[in-house]
């Protein structure tokens, strides 16, 4: 009875943290009825359902903790979203490895158990070596680009097969060797279904198999005949189905293209092989084309924070202001390679929330920016989106900066931007390249703006 | 069981409802918190382990919990370095 009305409490806390985190205000506080309702839920199960072992749980919970807390401090803040992919993944295999014991344990099962244990393992597998694979591509130890193996279509097909097939044997069956191989066909789908997906998209591709850890976690509640674990997973489920839709849309994609689009696309490299002139400029040029400027445009990018450079194009900008320009920035809803994490890495600069801005607030009104600066940006401004369907991010808003009077594009080389894809801005007539680090470049532009 | 079916549903309906709208900005921290919250996988973790029998059971426990534990505490500590900040 006890037990219940604690796990209602985490339940409800659980919900709150949800509630507090979808709006900027709350967001904070959610995050702590958060942890205060999981610590309710786990002090409660420690202390009325552990048998024996206790001192084990307690080592393994301080092993956890050793690892996870220096992990989460350290993390750059640039690389949050592979973090937050990792996470998940131990959080899946939490789950599959919890239904594999309780099928051990159990004698007897009834059809709806071995049902949830065959879901649990499959998903809670898929979920874990999905996001190791994620994990990877967003750290740049795999490449970037969506993975086409020889016959990939077919060999997930038959992972996807096998998997229901040795479901179905292990619930007619009761047979521990097949859930094993379960769990090891549900690894293959993982990575399977991951390799394909382009490196923009991935973070897509984090959410989603978020949302699939929550439908483990609700599985397990089944084999557990634990309210709580149903009520938590099924949240996170279907709030991060909802989630990896919102996140679709703001790329302007439809789910099955970003997760089956690598399949059709072909067409990547065709364009842009002879060599096209490009107009590069010296600091001295932009500074005046800047500091002369009534109406400035900022669009960073992953870039940016790669550089570390986020506090001096703060100092820019500030100094520009003092002349009397003015300045904001343009916030890509995918800026950063997570929606909203460009947000964040720009407040960690003290860039104030204002001077933010959305693309409805900039398209609109962008012929009258006089000088539009992208900084570590790419495939954000890449008119190719608007314009060409045969382009693999075609569909996705940009910032139209081809519209406004002139544009800096501040790069480190002619590379392509995440996704691959040759940019036709960079050969735009109106377009001057400043080529170099961009903490290096704003520095010296700041420098030389001061000059004027 | 149907009571199981009926919490499963009723879940469904909050967890839509509540980040029906949420705007762009909050989206990553969002995705984290939600991600720090099926770590209470840690509860049948610790449930499971708390009565194994055999050695296999008592392996795989221990390893969920320690997984399930990262999960957790590396979840909510990170969602509130991201949220920390927005703070003005």
């Amino acid at each position: 009875m006890i037990v219940q009305l604690m796990y209602l409490v985490a339940a409800l806390c659980f919900i709150l943290a949800l509630k507090g985190l979808s709006s900027p205000k709350y967001a904070r506080y959610g995050n702590f009825i958060g942890a205060f309702g999981m610590l309710v839920a786990v002090v409660t199960a420690y202390v009325h359902g552990v048998v024996h072992n206790g001192l084990w749980i307690l080592i393994a919970v301080a092993f956890g903790v050793a690892v996870g807390i220096p992990a989460a401090r350290s993390v750059k803040m640039t690389a949050i979203p592979q973090m937050v992919a990792l996470f998940n993944g131990v959080g899946g295999a939490a789950a599959a490895l919890v239904a594999l014991a309780e099928f051990f344990a159990v004698r007897d099962p009834g059809f709806l158990f071995l049902l949830a244990t065959v879901l649990t393992v499959l998903i809670g597998s898929v979920s874990f070596s999905g996001s190791v694979v994620t994990f990877l591509k967003l750290q740049e130890l795999m490449t970037t680009r969506p993975v086409l193996l020889p016959a990939g279509q077919q060999l997930a097909i038959a992972a996807g097969v096998s998997s229901v097939a040795l479901g179905v044997l292990t619930m007619t069956t009761e047979n521990g060797l097949l859930l094993w191989l379960l769990a090891i066909a549900g690894l293959a789908l993982g990575v399977l279904f991951v390799l394909p997906v382009g490196g923009a998209d991935v973070p897509i591709a984090i959410s989603l198999l978020n949302a699939f850890t929550g439908l483990a976690v609700a599985a397990s509640g089944y084999v557990l005949a634990n309210t709580l674990l149903i009520v938590a997973g099924t949240l996170v489920g279907a709030s991060g189905t909802i989630l990896t839709r919102l996140m679709a849309q703001a790329m302007g994609r439809s789910l099955a293209n970003i997760l089956f689009g690598a399949f059709r696309a072909t067409t990547v490299a065709a364009l842009g092989e002879e060599q096209r002139t490009v107009k590069s400029g010296t600091v001295e040029d932009v500074a005046i084309l800047l500091g002369y400027a009534n109406n400035v445009l900022v669009v960073p990018g992953y870039g940016l924070a790669v550089a570390q450079a986020q506090h001096a194009v703060r100092e820019l900008v500030a100094q520009l202001e003092k002349r009397g320009v003015s300045v904001s920035y343009g916030i890509h809803p995918v800026a950063g390679r997570m929606p909203g994490h460009m947000n964040v890495l720009l407040a960690e600069a003290d860039v104030p929330y204002e001077q933010l801005k959305e693309l409805d607030d900039i398209n609109p009104g962008i012929t009258s920016v006089d000088v539009a600066v992208v900084v570590g940006a790419n495939d954000v401004v890449n008119p190719g989106a608007r314009d060409e369907p045969s382009s693999p991010i075609y569909g996705m808003p940009i910032f139209d900066v081809d519209r406004a009077k002139s544009v800096v594009f501040m790069k480190r080389s002619m590379r392509p931007g995440f996704a691959g894809v040759d940019n036709e801005l960079l050969y735009n007539p109106k377009t001057t390249l400043l080529f170099g680090d961009a903490k290096d470049s704003l520095t010296k532009l700041l420098a030389a703006v001061k000059q004027l | 069981m149907i009571d199981l079916l009926t919490i499963f549903v009723l879940a469904v309906f909050v967890g839509f409802e509540v980040v029906s709208k949420v705007s762009t900005i909050l989206h990553t921290p969002l995705m984290s918190g939600a991600n720090a919250i099926h770590g209470v996988i840690l509860v049948g973790a610790i449930l499971i382990t708390g009565s194994a029998e055999s050695t296999l059971e008592l392996v795989l426990g221990l390893l969920a919990v320690f997984l399930a534990t990262v999960n957790v505490v590396g979840g909510f500590v990170v969602t509130d370095r991201m949220l920390e900040m927005f703070k003005k």
